[in-house]
């Protein structure tokens, strides 16, 4: 196993969840170590560990074909792995505690002559829920989601958003405590797609384990407490979002009204100039005694702001360019 | 969210099967496909009149003529020459002849008693003398052969007769030749009727799981239960299905046969009140028949699961399946065969082979009284069935449930990959 990082426990935020409990006293929804999976000679999966905490979301990042849709299987019993353990809410065959458990799949399926109330029973029946509590239920969440007027409707005659919407909600009637989602965001347009968040936030903060790949940056960094970065089938990083901010320093913007000046010298080395701004990483010292040197060489300051780097910067430079640059492409092109 | 701590953690096998079996039986149930699929049997009518043709010519084969002498051995002799003279010009219309071994060795030989004990497989047995030749048998028999013997033994007494002896009659109920023949008849019905209702609705199985995979329903089905369970609840399911269309053509057939009995008879010759009682009895063979069907069913049914567990696409499955229907249409030609040959090893084989056992074992139901022979079937039946669904649900988590890859490279001894080089975190 060469994977490069792995953490036991999340540090750092507590962006939602169980976050009356402190962080690293959490129990581990899901732990796995070392998982292996090769197809046809190919490892699909090359030595995986991931550990979430019950009760956060938690985010697979990676581009396409890098080895996340295997990685859930295996979590959920679908396919084993070849090498490495597994454990869901410390159960090595996840199929013994199936019911606790909701999954989306990447590739949306659902009986098409079925009926949104009968699709959504069916999917808790499932799970163990009984068929009648199963319709009750589905009744309520339509209802919740705007649906209720679809709820007789044969799935075939739904759009696709609401199909998948439906799918969502069977995903989630028998109130399972950990909840696998296979791109949840692909196909939707931004409407949906803020809802599905607000959706996943709710789930976290009634103390249900949430985990989904994703090829879209933007969608981890701004749900997950923790993400696995994926690529090559290989997890070079496992951790918090913001430990993985974190290992690129912040970048400090800054505007002068003068060009030129003694006051040039007291920026760091490694700056860049770009257009009428100077960029760099902000001294281990901190601003304050750059400042005062930038005003005693009277260089005018317009503006100066401090960023901290954001998910896609630790992306590039965890899992490498080619990695960054295959999931730029996977976000330009329409996924099915 | 509501409370989730009363929850199970998970169904049984048997609770999973029966989730996916009563979704599977009302979908199937109530889709105008059934509509169709009710139709269906008009096409096999067609295969089994063409295959009913090959079982005629099983059993006129399989019926004994062959005649038993139980003369003096100067007189057997001369039947026995005379027929192998006449045989040339009349081989086709004559029985065979064979001496009975029992009649030269025991004085006391009474061949009505022989014959209605079942013992040997003579159509019927001749005995007294050439002058006066006894043929001893079923009535049909004495019919049938009365006529040959007495040419037989004219041309016994002298190469060039003018006259024939009179045949005496000597009617027995019934006889072991008589009653296989008969019983032969039921055991082919059945047989016949068996596989035509296995094959019209197997098949079934096969459009079912590919119709999931087509609606990519498959991988939420495989990760909340075990893929044991839902191709079990699919075999029962589609069995359920199965024993409502029997039914619904069973009252058709019914139907029909009370409105137009009289025509069907007249027309076709054949009379169900007519068919032979089976040796163990008709309320036991109904049983056995529904058993029966019930496990061909399930193989052949397993058998096209583990094909649709092999298969990525539609064409790979229409691919995948045709050399099974092949193989099912000589197991059962096979079965078929082997009436003729009550334990041989022909007969055996075609029992112990799961897909042949319960089409050997109808015909066996229809021919023989034992029954423990049927619950030893029925227990090897049950086991293949269960060493096909789980080979089956194993063969699809191996390879239907694939991703990744993504062109990487291939890992072999001569090559490794270059691991990522990352920094740790903390």
């Amino acid at each position: 196993m060469d994977m490069a990082v792995s953490e036991q426990i999340l540090p750092g935020n507590q962006v939602s969840g169980s976050s009356a409990l402190p962080v690293d006293a959490r129990p581990l929804a899901i732990e796995a170590r070392g998982l292996v999976k090769s197809f046809d000679g190919t490892r699909a999966v090359d030595g995986v560990d991931i550990s979430v905490p019950e009760g956060a979301i938690y985010g697979i990042l990676g581009p396409n074909g890098a080895g996340k849709t295997t990685t859930l299987r295996m979590l959920l019993g679908i396919i084993d792995p070849d090498e490495g353990v597994r454990r869901v809410f410390g159960n090595d065959r996840p199929h013994e505690i199936g019911c606790l458990i909701g999954y989306l799949p990447e590739e949306r399926g659902l009986y098409p002559a079925m009926k949104c109330v009968e699709a959504i029973a069916f999917m808790g029946a499932l799970r163990g829920l009984s068929l009648k509590e199963g319709r009750k239920r589905a009744g309520e969440l339509l209802e919740r989601h705007g649906l209720g007027y679809a709820a007789d409707r044969q799935i075939r005659q739904l759009s696709k958003g609401m199909a998948q919407t439906v799918q969502l909600l069977g995903t989630l009637v028998h109130n399972p405590r950990l909840v696998v989602l296979d791109e949840p965001f692909s196909g939707l347009d931004a409407i949906n797609q803020g809802k599905l968040e607000l959706m996943i936030r709710a789930l976290a903060e009634d103390g249900v384990t949430v985990i989904f790949s994703t090829h879209v940056i933007h969608h981890a960094e701004r749900l997950c407490e923790g993400v696995a970065i994926i690529a090559g089938g290989k997890v070079p990083y496992a951790g918090s979002v913001e430990a993985a901010r974190d290992r690129i320093p912040a970048q400090v913007r800054l505007e002068t009204r003068a060009r030129e000046g003694a006051w040039l010298a007291a920026l760091p080395r490694d700056t860049r100039r770009n257009g009428d701004f100077f960029q760099f990483p902000l001294p281990e010292t901190g601003v304050e005694p750059l400042l005062r040197q930038l005003i005693e060489g009277e260089a005018g300051i317009l503006s100066l702001s401090i960023e901290r780097a954001g998910l896609h910067d630790a992306f590039v430079a965890i899992a490498g360019e080619a990695a960054a640059r295959q999931l730029e492409a996977d976000n330009q092109e329409p996924r099915a | 969210m509501s409370d989730t701590s009363t929850m199970r953690p998970r169904l049984s096998s048997l609770e999973a099967a029966w989730v996916i079996a009563r979704r599977d039986f009302v979908a199937v149930l109530f889709s105008r496909a059934f509509l169709f699929f009710l139709l269906g049997p008009l096409f096999p009518v067609l295969v089994g009149g063409l295959a009913g043709a090959i079982g005629g010519e099983v059993q006129r084969e399989a019926v004994s003529v062959e005649i038993g002498l139980a003369m003096s051995a100067e007189d057997n002799a001369a039947m026995l020459g005379a027929g192998e003279r006449l045989a040339p010009q009349l081989g086709g219309v004559l029985p065979s002849l064979r001496e009975v071994p029992e009649a030269a060795s025991d004085p006391a030989f009474d061949a009505q008693t022989f014959l209605e004990a079942r013992r040997g497989n003579y159509a019927a047995i001749v005995t007294g003398s050439l002058a006066a030749p006894e043929l001893v048998g079923t009535a049909g028999q004495l019919r049938r052969w009365e006529g040959s013997v007495s040419l037989l033994a004219g041309h016994a007494m002298q190469a060039e007769p003018t006259v024939f002896p009179r045949v005496t009659d000597a009617v027995v109920t019934t006889s072991a030749a008589s009653e296989r023949s008969t019983r032969i008849q039921t055991a082919q019905i059945a047989q016949m009727l068996l596989f035509l209702l296995t094959m019209l609705l197997a098949g079934m199985v096969l459009s079912n799981l590919v119709e999931e995979k087509a609606n990519k329903i498959i991988e939420i089905l495989a990760a909340a239960i075990p893929m044991d369970a839902v191709f079990t609840g699919k075999l029962f399911a589609m069995l359920g299905v199965s024993f409502v269309g029997i039914g619904v053509w069973g009252l058709a057939a019914y139907g029909l046969w009370s409105i137009g009995s009289d025509a069907i008879i007249a027309s076709s010759g054949f009379d169900i009140a007519r068919l032979p009682a089976p040796a163990v009895g008709w309320p036991l063979f109904m049983v056995l028949g529904v058993v029966y069907f019930a496990m061909a069913y399930l193989l052949l049914g397993a058998l096209f699961l583990t094909i649709g567990a092999m298969a990525n696409t539609v064409r790979e499955v229409q691919t995948l399946s045709m050399p099974v229907t092949m193989m099912q249409l000589m197991v059962f030609f096979l079965a078929a065969y082997t009436i003729k040959q009550p334990g041989s090893g022909l007969e055996m084989a075609a029992i112990a082979f799961p897909l042949s056992s319960p089409f050997a074992m109808l015909a066996r139901a229809a021919m023989e009284p034992q029954l423990w022979t049927h619950a030893l079937a029925l227990v090897w039946q049950g086991l293949a069935v269960l060493a096909l669904v789980k080979g089956g649900s194993l063969l699809f988590r191996k390879r239907v449930m694939k991703s990744g890859g993504a062109g990487r490279v291939k890992t072999s001894r001569f090559a490794r990959r270059t691991p990522v080089s990352v920094e740790p975190a903390e």
